[in-house]
Order: structure tokens, then sequence, then C-alpha cells
């Protein structure tokens, strides 16, 4: 009877694993189906004005054929780019700082509140980089907008960097220090180095949601028609663009907001790439 | 890396640049912000465009909403704001405490709202009235085919369906204008709900801007609402036509709008700032209203205030010719005086400014 | 041997903290704050450095925590003081007669950022679970590149997408099946608009799908793999060895979870272009609903006076703090879990 009881347990256990796992490549299946009628919705719609002007040119009037939007391009790296230099290293860091020294209750708190950041509606960060950044400047630019898009990628990097640097097993710290290697030395050189994909990561999504906001950047960065890449002037970004175009009653306008769109996805593909460029690993796994 | 990628096609599209390659560079190191309503855009772009193809001025402008551009304007982070509904007496004097000068309304174009519905056995130019527009939206009739809509429109079949009302659930200017003339119309529009750039609608599901109220109503059967004519027109949507003051049915076009303001001139005040719903000329549109360009009395910088002043002169008479191909009506020849001559005041520490 | 935050070793070679180790939790003596900890605690000058300067960054993002929801406050004073606690509890959002009440917009926060949450969590740990136990390599990377790709969609796409193909879907196929299916079932009544909580909630789970499964993909692969050949040495089927994973994985997969609700409840855009923007509570998918950061998005520059503004920057101030609620249940319920496993 006793054998009979396990055989069947067995069974249960197979079946369960059956259904599991399906259910996994079913999630995956499911992802992916959203996600092909989105990109193929904006393809079909952008992928007409998607031409080497697109790149070079400047915003045209409304009825005027041609144009592009290369000041909004250059804009959106700008942006990107001073988000990143402010982002990155606060997230980064604090992100060490938890995993490494926050197993006390101040570590408890920035890790709470880094949540709690995450939850701010882009909006309202809009408008606190606005009463932070612009108010005493006097005036829009594009380190506003930078600022304010920082403040959007914080939580995501350090959560991660905490995440990935939780997971890397206690041996190897110890095997660095079991070598003499200082403590901080250990950290950067071994431990941050293992964490490292992962962390990209996090960088990668808090990178890629940035760049697709609008609110926080309409009081911050407020647009421009014109070419600009003067920091503490506003600036254009494709996603000021969208928001304005899409929603307008012309269709070239229309369609210029979905080439746009396509073309801050290409952006996003290419950044990806180059990611999992930097962080492929030099020995077959 | 990308940076670089992007730098590269950055450097030669600062080549082809018009402002490179123009000849006249005047005030070419001015450059002038503004904010605000996001009706004016388009136009705006157009003229800024070629001011600065002319003169070398860049004017910049975001539109963030006519809230937004008061609210900026009165910050002082941008030199000019748009709006569609005039400053209110709180706004202005929070303007001036901040400022220390007054604020001037310079009507700058003329839009109208079209009330827009997705009914297609009734065809475009249903007819309607301001009080049964104003039960519509308050719920009181339900049914297309209900008695007071089909004694407007005898020659029209109207199905028995729900009548499903769109709204913008974002602040906006024209809201502002639509329950401006509903409160005109219906006492008890007036008394319950009101006129404001958000109200509290009875009834309704709200879209995100024009845009927003115009996907709802195309993808929904049997839906009104309102919305910029240019957005009826862009998105071919059916639109109604009016009872005005004077009893005619009017369909929205730029010569009707244009009529409600030049049918007001009279009775404008000295400000500018009046609203032209239910104007009372035989052809006037009622649904209309100007949109102003808001400007301190006093701006300091001499180079700024030069080119701000020429800029508005020029808009509000030559820049007109383009309000057509746009949707917009132009303003009426009488308001184009008035406007000058409030144009004329701006000053620039205290000076006077002299440009043709 | 357990780890100590410090650097160095202790020989607790106890039976208990063996056993920790092998479940992979490493019991931690709570140390006092930094702030009191002396100088000479460290053995050398470039690890005094190194805690000092994280120290200053991540104390940096708590002091902008605490500015903003400073701000929030100081500029939600007048309309708490002229509304009281019947800014919580009442139903009407009347910004002509000013009168302000929030609670139909709590209310579809919260309800369409826990559907999204329902959605996407079994999903997106669904597609990492795939991605780093089962996929092989031709077919994980660029699966993987697409979830991320996901992330990078403007938020107003998502919204135009969801109005031009999402709503007319769900109006016109999926809400008639739900109510044929399921008559009188009070989730599913009303007239199908296409517009409505189902929508911002479907929309809501595509958005932060990326988040959770790709930062859980990436927690799973960290597990050591010796993990998972003790298991399997124990004879375990794959979906046990992977349960076994994702329980080491646990604390990473709330972050994951804690991050992509945040995004959840602070979503604007997207939301608002298919939630139908109407300010009441109902009990059905179907009908429109409102969510606090549309309100604000949607409100904030038209506001037209003072208190309008006011009563504005509250609704966020009451968004920041149902963060905070939100995010201490989610701790108690994890530490909880904890002492249970103990």
């Amino acid at each position: 009877m006793k054998l009979k009881h396990k055989k069947r347990n067995l069974r249960k256990r197979k079946i369960t694993n059956v259904i599991m796992l399906s259910f996994s490549f079913f999630a995956a299946i499911v992802t992916i189906i959203p996600l092909a009628l989105i990109f193929y919705y904006t393809i079909s719609k952008g992928i007409a004005n998607l031409n080497i002007d697109f790149f070079t040119k400047m915003p045209t009037p409304v009825g005027e054929p041609g144009g592009g939007m290369a000041n909004a391009i250059v804009g959106t790296i700008l942006l990107i780019l001073i988000g990143g230099a402010i982002g990155i290293p606060l997230g980064i860091l604090s992100g060490l700082y938890i995993s490494e020294f926050g197993n006390n209750r101040f570590g408890d708190v920035v890790r709470f509140l880094t949540d709690v950041l995450s939850g701010v509606p882009s909006i309202v960060v809009g408008v606190v980089a606005y009463t932070l950044i612009v108010i005493p400047m006097g005036h829009f630019s594009a380190f506003a907008g930078g600022g304010a898009l920082a403040i959007l990628m914080i939580p995501t990097i350090t959560r991660t960097t905490e995440s990935m640097i939780n997971l890397v097993p206690s041996s190897y710290r110890e095997a660095g220090l079991a070598l003499g290697i200082p403590k901080w030395k250990t950290t950067l050189a071994i431990v941050l180095k293992t964490a490292w994909k992962g962390i990209a990561t996090g960088i990668l999504l808090g990178l890629a949601r940035a760049a697709g906001e609008t609110a926080p950047l309409l009081f911050t960065a407020l647009g421009n028609r014109f070419w600009s890449v003067n920091v503490f002037q506003p600036i254009a970004s494709l996603t000021v663009y969208i928001y304005q175009y899409a929603t307008a009653p012309f269709k070239d306008w229309n369609d210029q907001a979905w080439t746009a769109a396509l073309v801050l996805i290409l952006m996003i593909s290419v950044l990806s790439l180059f990611f999992r460029f930097i962080t492929r690993s030099k020995y077959k796994v | 890396m990308i940076a670089c990628n992007s730098n590269k096609q950055g450097d030669s599209s600062e080549d082809q640049l018009p402002g490179a390659m123009s000849e006249s560079n005047g005030s070419s190191n001015v450059k002038i912000n503004g904010a605000g309503s996001t009706f004016d855009y388009p136009i705006f772009s157009k003229w800024f465009d070629n001011y600065y193809k002319t003169t070398g001025v860049q004017i910049n402008y975001a539109s963030i909403g006519s809230g937004g551009g008061i609210q900026q304007i009165t910050s002082g982070t941008v030199d000019f704001g748009a709006t569609d509904a005039p400053m209110t007496e709180e706004q202005m004097n929070a303007f001036k405490d901040k400022q220390e000068t007054e604020v001037l309304h310079i009507p700058i174009i003329i839009g109208g709202v079209a009330v827009t519905y997705n009914l297609p056995s009734a065809g475009q130019g249903l007819k309607l009235d301001g009080p049964t527009l104003a039960d519509i939206f308050m719920g009181k009739i339900k049914k297309w085919n209900d008695a007071r809509i089909a004694s407007l429109n005898p020659d029209k079949t109207l199905p028995a369906k729900p009548i499903l009302v769109a709204h913008r659930s974002d602040g906006s200017g024209t809201t502002f204008i639509f329950t401006d003339y509903l409160s005109k119309v219906s006492g008890a529009w007036a008394n319950s709900i009101g006129s404001s750039t958000s109200v509290k609608w009875p009834v309704g599901l709200g879209g995100k801007g024009s845009e927003g109220v115009a996907g709802l109503i195309s993808q929904t059967e049997g839906a009104i609402g309102y919305v910029e004519l240019s957005y009826a027109i862009h998105n071919k949507l059916s639109y109604a036509e009016l009872k005005n003051e004077k009893g005619n049915f009017i369909e929205a076009n730029f010569k009707t709008v244009t009529q409600s303001a030049a049918s007001a001139v009279g009775n404008m005040p000295e400000d500018l700032r009046v609203m032209i719903t239910n104007a009372e000329g035989e052809n006037a549109y009622p649904i209309s209203a100007f949109s102003w360009v808001v400007v301190p009395k006093d701006i300091k910088g001499q180079k700024k205030a030069e080119a701000l002043v020429k800029f508005l002169k020029w808009a509000v008479t030559d820049g007109q010719d383009d309000a057509e191909s746009l949707y917009y009506a132009p303003l009426p020849e009488e308001v184009q005086r008035l406007d000058l001559v409030k144009i004329d005041l701006i000053t620039s520490n205290g000076n006077n400014i002299n440009v043709q | 041997m357990s780890n100590n935050p410090t650097g160095s070793l202790t020989t607790d070679t106890s039976f208990e903290s063996v056993k920790s180790l092998i479940n992979g939790k490493v019991k931690r003596k709570k140390e006092p704050s930094p702030f009191t900890k002396k100088i000479l605690g460290h053995k050398n000058i470039g690890d005094l450095i190194f805690e000092r300067l994280t120290l200053l960054f991540a104390a940096l993002v708590v002091l902008l925590v605490v500015v903003m929801g400073w701000e929030m406050y100081v500029h939600s004073r007048l309309s708490i003081k002229e509304f009281g606690f019947q800014f919580l509890v009442s139903t009407e959002w009347d910004p002509y007669a000013e009168h302000f009440g929030a609670l139909p917009m709590i209310f579809g926060t919260i309800v369409s950022s826990i559907l999204a949450l329902l959605i996407a969590v079994p999903l997106g740990i669904g597609v990492a679970v795939f991605l780093s136990e089962l996929s092989p390599l031709w077919l994980e990377r660029p699966l993987s590149f697409l979830t991320e790709l996901l992330a990078g969609i403007p938020s107003i796409i998502y919204g135009l997408w969801g109005i031009f193909v999402l709503v007319p879907w769900l109006r016109d196929d999926v809400e008639p099946f739900l109510q044929k299916a399921f008559p009188g079932v009070p989730l599913f009544e009303g007239t199908p608009y296409g517009f409505g909580m189902l929508a911002a909630a479907i929309i809501l789970s595509i958005m932060i799908l990326p988040i959770i499964s790709s930062i859980s993909r990436d927690v799973l692969r960290s597990v050591p793999q010796a993990q998972r050949e003790a298991a399997y040495g124990l004879g375990a089927t794959k979906w046990e060895v992977t349960r076994i994973v994702l329980g080491n994985a646990k604390s990473g997969l709330l972050g994951a979870t804690m991050l992509g609700l945040g995004r959840a409840i602070g979503e604007t855009m997207a939301v608002t272009m298919v939630i139908g923007n109407r300010p009441e509570i109902s009990a059905s998918l179907l009908d429109p609903a409102y969510t606090m950061a549309s309100v604000v998005a949607n409100e904030f520059t038209e506001a037209t006076s003072m208190l309008y503004l006011s009563a504005l920057i509250e609704l966020a101030l009451v968004l920041f703090i149902i963060t905070i609620i939100v995010n201490v249940l989610a701790r108690l319920l994890v530490w909880s879990t904890e002492e249970k496993r103990g």
C-alpha cells in the first residue's frame, strides 16, 4: 500500500510539473501578444515618414511636408544623458549602501522611501522639479528636465542594485576578504562585477522609462521648436512632440507623432543592445 | 556609442538650419518663450516659423494648457502666455503682486466649438438649440428620438438609441467656452453646474483632450460631445447646426465664427476680456470665443519687448491670413484695430516702444 | 560561518546558522545606526570613504523624498484646512462649486492597480521562470530583448493604442462575451463602452509586465546553480526545483513587484485615455472610473484658483500616503511569512 501511495504521489508531482511549466510557457506567449500588437501598430503608422529627413531636418509648420525632428531626437538623448548622469550614480551608490551597510534602521528607511518614490506620478515629479529647479533658476531648462527624469530613474536602479548585490553569494565576499582585499575593493571588484548584468537591466529599465515620459518634461524642459543643445535652455524632446502632435487635428502631425514613437522605440532598442553587449559574459555559462 | 552617431547627424543638420542660411539676422540673439493654450499651438507654430525665417527671432512655445500658461506668466518663467479663458480677477491680482505690472489681454485668434455626434442615420447638420443641448448634457434627454430633438429635425430619421455624452476630462478652455454658452442659454445649467475649465458633469464619459473626446465619439455610436471645430473637421465627425440668438440655425465655419466676434465688438469692454458666446449677429455661430495672448504691460528687456511687440502687431494683422487654412477664424477688422491700440500700451522699463 | 556585515568573519558554526545558510537566508544581527558608529570601527581608510560616500548618496535619496513630501504638504495646507476629513470620504468632485472629494479616485487608483498586479505578477514571474529556467538560449535572448523594449514605449502610445485597438476589442468582443457568460454578476454589469476600469487594468498590466518580468528574470538567474543541483540530486521535478529557486529569490521578486505596483499607482497618461474619467464608484469592471494620478494630470495646468490647485496637490499627497501604506503592508506581509518559515 505504501508503494501505491508513493506511485500516486509521484504521478501527482509529475502532472503538477507539466502544468506549471506549461503555464510559464503560456505566460511568455501571452506577454508577447500585446507587445507584438503594439509594435505592429506603431510600425504600420510610423514607417511612412521614417526617412533620413526625419533625423536631420527641423520641424516644419503644419501643412508643409517634409521636415523632421532632429532637435527632438538630440533633445531626448541629451535629457537621458543628464538624467542618467544624476540618477545612475545616485541609484547605484544608494543601492550599494543598503545592501552592504544597510542592515540597520536607516537602511530600512532608505529602502522604504525608495519604494515610495517609485509610486509618485510622473506629473508630480515634474511639478516638484519645477519648484526645486525651474523657479530658482527663473526659467525652463534641459537641466531641469534631466533632473526630473533622474528622480524617476532612481527607484528602479536602487532597488535592482540592492537585489542583485544581495544575491551575490556570501562566499564571494568571504573569498575576497580571506585574500586580504579590503571591503571596499571586494565590493567593487568582485561583488559589483558579479551583479553587474542585473544592475545593467535596472539601469536600462530606468532609462527606457525616463525616455518615454512626457508629463515631467512639460514643466521642466518645456520644449523648443528650434535647435538647441544648451543645457540651460528649454529643449525639445520626442515625447513632448508625440504628445502635442498626436493630439492635434492635423494628419501630417499625427503621422509624424507615430514616426517619432517608432524612432523612440528604435533608440531604446539600440540602448538595450548596447547594454547586452557590454554585459556579455566572456565565458560560456 | 549612440550619442556619437547622433551628434554627427546633428552637426550636419546645423548646416541645414534655416537660420544659418537666411540673410536677415536682425535681432537674432533674441529668444522669447511662451506657454499656454493647446488650441493656439498649430497657428503659433506656423507664425513662429515664418517669423523666424524673416527676422531671425526665435519664439518658442509650449502648449501646456491655458491654466499652465497663466501660471507660468505669473511666475515670470515665460515672456507671454496664451489662454482660451480670460484671467479671473484673482489671477490678475496675483499677477500684479508678483510681477509688479499689469497684465494685458490681447485677442489673437477666434475659434469655434462644434457639437459633434456619431449617428450615421442622421448625417451632417443635426439641428439643435441651446436649451435642448443643455438638457442633453444634463442627462434629461436620454434618447436620440426624444420629441424635442425630433421636433427640431422633422426631416431626419432618429433611432431610439441612448445618447452617450462625451466631455473633456482635463481642464480646458474648450470646456470653459462650452459651459459658458450653456450657462447663458439654460438657467438650470447655470445654477447647478456653472461654467469653468472643469466642471462636475452630471452624465457621460470623459476623454483626455479634444483628441480623446473625438476618439470617444468616433468609436461609439450614439455619442455626442463638444470639440474644437478643427477636430470635428479633421476627424470627419458630423456636427450640429445650432440656433443662435436671432433664431437662425447656423453651421459652424470660419465665417460664422468670425461673425460672432464682429457682432460683439460694440459691447467689448476696455480690457478686451469678453466671452462672445451666444452673440447677437444674424449669422453668428453661438459657440465661439477669442483666444488671448497675455503679456505684462511692462517688459523688462528692451530688445525682447521690441521683438514681442513687433510680432504681436504682425500676428493680429497679416498673421490672420494663415487662420483659415488651419481651421481657425480670423479676427474681424474692428477687433484688429482694438488690438493694435492695446499693443501700443506695452512699455519697456517705462519707455514706449517704437516699432513699425 | 555566517556573514557579518562589517566584513569580519565569525565562527558561528551552530546548527541554526548552517541550516539558514542552506536555505539561503542569513541571520544578521541588527547594527547600530551609521551615524553613531565610530570612525575607528573600520580597518582601513578606503572602507571608511566607501561607507561614507554611499551613505551620502543614500541620504540624498532620503532627502529628496522628504523634500517632495514636504512640498506637497505645504501646498495642500489650504485645501486640508478647507475640507478636512471630508476630502477623503466625499464622492463629489466639483471644480466650479469648489467642492472636492477624493473617494472615487482613491477607489479607482487602488482597484486598477490591484487588478493590474493580479494580471501582471503571475504572468511576469511566469515569463521570468520561462526565460531563466526553461527557455533555450536562442529563444531567451530575443524574448528578453523584446520584453525590455516594452518598457520604453511612451505611455501616450499605450494610450493611443488603447483607444484605437484595445477599447473596440473590449467593447465589441470581450465585454459582451463576459456579460453573456456570467449573467447577473455585478462585476460585468452595465453598458459595454470599452472604456472603463477593465481597459485601464489591462493597459496597466501590460505596462508593468516588463519591469516585473525583467527584474524577476535577473533575480532568478542570480540564484546559485548549486541550489538547483542540490534539489535535483534529491529527486525533485523541474517545477519543484523552480519552486525552491523562487523561494530563494523571494525578496528580489517582491522588490520587482513593488516597483511594478509603484508604476501602476502613479501611471497617468495611458490610464486617463481609456478609463472613462468618471469620478464614480462602481462594482462593475465595465463602468468608467477615475484615478488620482489622472485627475492631477488632467486638471493641474488648468486649475483656476488657489483652492483648486491646493486640492489637486492634496490629492497627490493622498496618493503619496497611500503608496506609503501599501509599502508598509507589503513589508509586514513579507516579515510575517519569514517568521512562519523561521
